[in-house]
């Protein structure tokens, strides 16, 4: 094994991690709720299509919905059940999708439907039908669809396969429970992503705060496989694309490029163990593996939990105080606040963050950029986050893009989180590049009507 | 259970916890050694000048904010940190009514006109010096020597002096060692000047006191260590290579380091974030023109101290620097310059 603690991006910050309490507890399986719900829309790209009718009794794994094109997955069942009803379902950024309410059926076996087995035989093109039609995106949060992730686009070649098991956020615990549980998964799933992307080597980057999960998958590296496991220093956001890339490759992705303009593709693990899951039985993604955590729930740890569960149902089996007063869904970095309890979980949720009334953090107080620096020293992306900052109170959203990088902002929050003075930075940058977005486009239509 | 309404937050949901007032009061911690060293040094006349000074300042700021109906800002602690330093640079027995003057121009012009905290342009405390200096020119170049018998007992008549009063120059009066260097070309011995056993400003006589201050800002990631490491650095080799080329003319680089405002202005005033570069190497650029213009003022310039004036022209150099220096952004080819 290769360990090598100088590897690392430059910049970035060291939130507390908070990850002792669920990092040594293995994953359990949860009770199915006793109704699921679930949104079409969980992915990025159109939602799923609903191919059942109200009243239809389904199976384990069935089909529920189809993909919408190619820019889409489809949907199966997490449970053996009755359709209650379609109907549009709450999200959590407050909008709604089409949505299936399925009943289990009460003291029913559970067996999963089986499907094609996809085999590693199987042509690049099988397999990213296979993976496609196993309903999988990405696990780590981006929920992108993983088969259009990883067509190797024309004339371009990946050297190397890179498997992401950093998980930076602070709190969540997945990864790194799935790397200590599911090492035969993350093997064959390797061996699937070898076949689509035929790299040279496959490079398993993990922090150093998950040294027994390195072990472990060293101790078990199929020795036909070119694959090794490399540990670096703890730091966020290094288990964004690019960064990980430069910790582990030292090159840089070009500024509104993909991973493969530096000839490398990155795969969560989780997402990997679920190729290796799922493909060799034909089945799809029932449910997710989620760290439930936060000093607002009794019973934290590391769930499996059936895709479409609602969250009111989670917290409850979790032992949640009563006086709730904040969820996140993800990390607390890069996570999203729930606004209701009715939303459910999907196949991005890696984590559930809870806080009690007495423990949300209060707001600071908001002062002017004292031109302290603290976010510049911060930004991976070497961007001027105070100037950005500034330009945005100005509404100079132009200047932003064109002078000062904007666009390369990928919302890592490291700026805000070391800010003093409290500045919603990257509330800010997100504002302005939705806007420079819609401009860009309004402009496109223009000039193409 | 599990109805109520939720706290909403974007992310990221969670903050260093580091705030601008935390900073701005440790700045005030790290001061504090160095105004009680003033008082030990200089008697009840220093107390009098700092502590004005300090009243002026936050009187001002408050008295600005109310009238313009905003919220007061005095508690983000940064007029105090104003107050205190301009109280430091002023002669001990500078005429108290001068010093409130000083600090309610600090304020007003150094500070409230460019839209205040993290607007202006140049550190409010030297602003107001600069102001007292062509105003006053005679009082503030009125030293007077330290550790004198009666400090703590006598109130020079000068401090007390009533305003526009024909002034007082008070029998007594010190002459600094820069001014001792550069007119009658008398060095100090530089121990006393380390150990601030000297005369001058109230508060920039003690060296070792205002470097230990800046050892906890930047032990507690409060300053940029690079901006009093690259001043320093940069008069010590410029006067160092100046001294090996002619001793007698000019002034050994260890008294460069430890004499008039220098230890003071590198630590504390060139340090104020607002005023100074944002990226490192804008920092290195911006800490070497001061320390050269530094030196450059004090051998060839008519005035015995430069510092002042080497900061405010830093200060005002600091938006060309962030504009043209920018780092190289990641995945792009070279810098946006
Ligand atoms: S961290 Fe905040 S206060 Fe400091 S420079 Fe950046 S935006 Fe300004
Ligand atoms: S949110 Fe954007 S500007 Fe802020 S640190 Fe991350 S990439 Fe840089």
């Amino acid at each position: 094994m290769l360990t090598s603690l100088k590897n690392s991006f430059k910049h970035g910050v060291h939130p507390p991690e908070n990850k002792e309490e669920t990092n040594g507890l293995p994953i359990r399986q949860f009770p199915f709720a006793p109704l699921i719900i679930l949104p079409m829309q969980q992915h990025i790209g159109n939602p799923s299509q609903i191919i059942v009718k109200e009243g239809q009794e389904v199976s384990r794994g069935q089909l529920l919905a189809k993909a919408n094109g190619y820019m889409s997955v489809p949907m199966h069942s997490p449970v053996s059940g009755n359709i209650r009803k379609i109907a549009d379902v709450l999200l959590i950024s407050g909008q709604t999708s089409p949505g299936i309410y399925l009943e289990p059926f009460p003291y029913s076996g559970q067996e999963v439907v089986v499907g094609k087995p996809i085999s590693l035989d199987a042509s690049p093109e099988e397999i990213l039908k296979g993976i496609q039609d196993a309903g999988i995106v990405g696990l780590g949060g981006a929920a992108f669809p993983t088969h259009v992730k990883l067509k190797i686009p024309e004339g371009k070649t990946c050297d190397h396969l890179i498997i992401n098991g950093i998980e930076c956020e602070p709190y969540l615990t997945t990864d790194h429970r799935v790397m200590l549980e599911q090492a035969d998964d993350i093997f064959t799933g390797i061996r699937y992503l070898l076949r689509v992307t035929d790299a040279k080597e496959v490079i398993i980057g993990i922090e150093a705060n998950k040294q027994d999960a390195a072990d472990h998958l060293t101790s078990k590296v199929p020795t036909d496989l070119p694959v090794k496991v490399q540990v670096v220093p703890v730091k966020y956001p290094q288990g964004a694309e690019k960064m990980l890339i430069t910790a582990l490759l030292g090159k840089e992705v070009p500024s509104g490029g993909l991973p493969i303009e530096v000839n490398a593709v990155v795969v969560n693990v989780a997402t990997t163990a679920e190729i290796g899951r799922l493909l060799p039985h034909g089945q799809g993604i029932q449910e997710r593996v989620i760290t439930i955590t936060g000093p607002g729930v009794k019973k934290k740890g590391n769930y499996l939990i059936p895709i479409g569960t609602p969250l009111r149902y989670v917290l409850e089996q979790v032992g949640a105080v009563d006086n709730i007063s904040e969820v996140y869904m993800g990390g607390p970095m890069m996570g999203v606040s729930a606004s209701s309890l009715d939303i459910s979980i999907v196949k991005g949720t890696s984590g559930i963050v809870v806080f009690g009334d007495n423990e949300v953090r209060k707001v600071g107080k908001i002062y002017p950029c004292i031109k302290c620096s603290a976010c510049v020293d911060a930004c991976p992306i070497f961007l001027n986050p105070s100037k950005l900052g500034i330009l945005a109170k100005f509404e100079a959203y132009d200047t932003m893009a064109d002078e000062y990088n904007l666009m390369d902002c990928f919302e890592c929050g490291s700026c805000s989180y070391v800010c003093p003075s409290n500045i919603p930075l990257v509330q800010y940058f997100r504002l302005s590049k939705a806007l420079v977005r819609k401009k860009k486009s309004a402009k496109q239509q223009k000039s193409n009507a | 259970m599990l109805s109520k309404t939720l706290h909403i937050s974007t992310s990221p949901h969670i903050n260093k916890g580091v705030s601008t007032d935390m900073i701005m009061k440790n700045v005030v911690y790290a001061l504090i050694p160095v105004a009680l060293f003033s008082v030990y040094a200089f008697g009840i006349n220093a107390f009098l000048v700092v502590n004005t000074s300090v009243i002026a300042c936050v009187f001002t700021e408050h008295l600005l904010c109310r009238w313009s109906n905003q919220e007061s800002t005095i508690s983000d602690w940064s007029a105090i940190i104003t107050g205190l330093l301009l109280g430091l640079t002023l002669p001990p027995i500078f005429p108290l009514w001068m010093t409130f003057l000083g600090g309610v121009m600090a304020i007003a012009l150094g500070k409230f006109v460019f839209g205040g905290l993290g607007y202006n342009a140049f550190n409010p405390a030297l602003v107001g010096r600069a102001i007292l200096q062509a105003a006053f020119p005679v009082a503030i170049t009125t030293w007077h020597p330290s550790f004198l018998e009666d400090r703590f007992v006598s109130i020079s008549n000068a401090v007390l002096a009533f305003p526009f009063a024909k002034p007082i120059v008070d029998g007594i009066s010190g002459a600094t060692p820069l001014s001792a260097f550069k007119f009658d070309h008398v060095a100090t011995d530089s121990t006393d000047l380390a150990l601030g056993l000297i005369s001058g400003s109230t508060g920039e006589t003690c060296s070792w006191l205002i470097a230990l201050g800046g050892v906890y800002l930047i032990y507690k990631k409060m300053m940029n260590w690079r901006i009093p490491v690259t001043i320093l650095t940069s008069v010590f080799v410029l006067s160092g290579i100046l001294y090996l080329f002619d001793n007698q003319i000019y002034p050994s680089p260890m008294f460069m380091l430890f004499s008039g405002g220098l230890m003071l202005g590198a630590v504390f005033m060139a340090t104020d974030m607002v005023g100074s570069p944002i990226t490192p190497l804008g920092i290195v650029i911006y800490g070497i023109f001061i320390g050269v213009l530094v030196v450059v003022i004090r051998i060839w310039g008519g005035l015995p101290e430069g510092v002042m004036y080497a900061i405010l022209l830093g200060n005002a150099l600091t938006p060309q620097i962030d504009s043209i220096i920018r780092p190289k952004v990641y995945g792009t080819k070279k810098a946006m310059l």
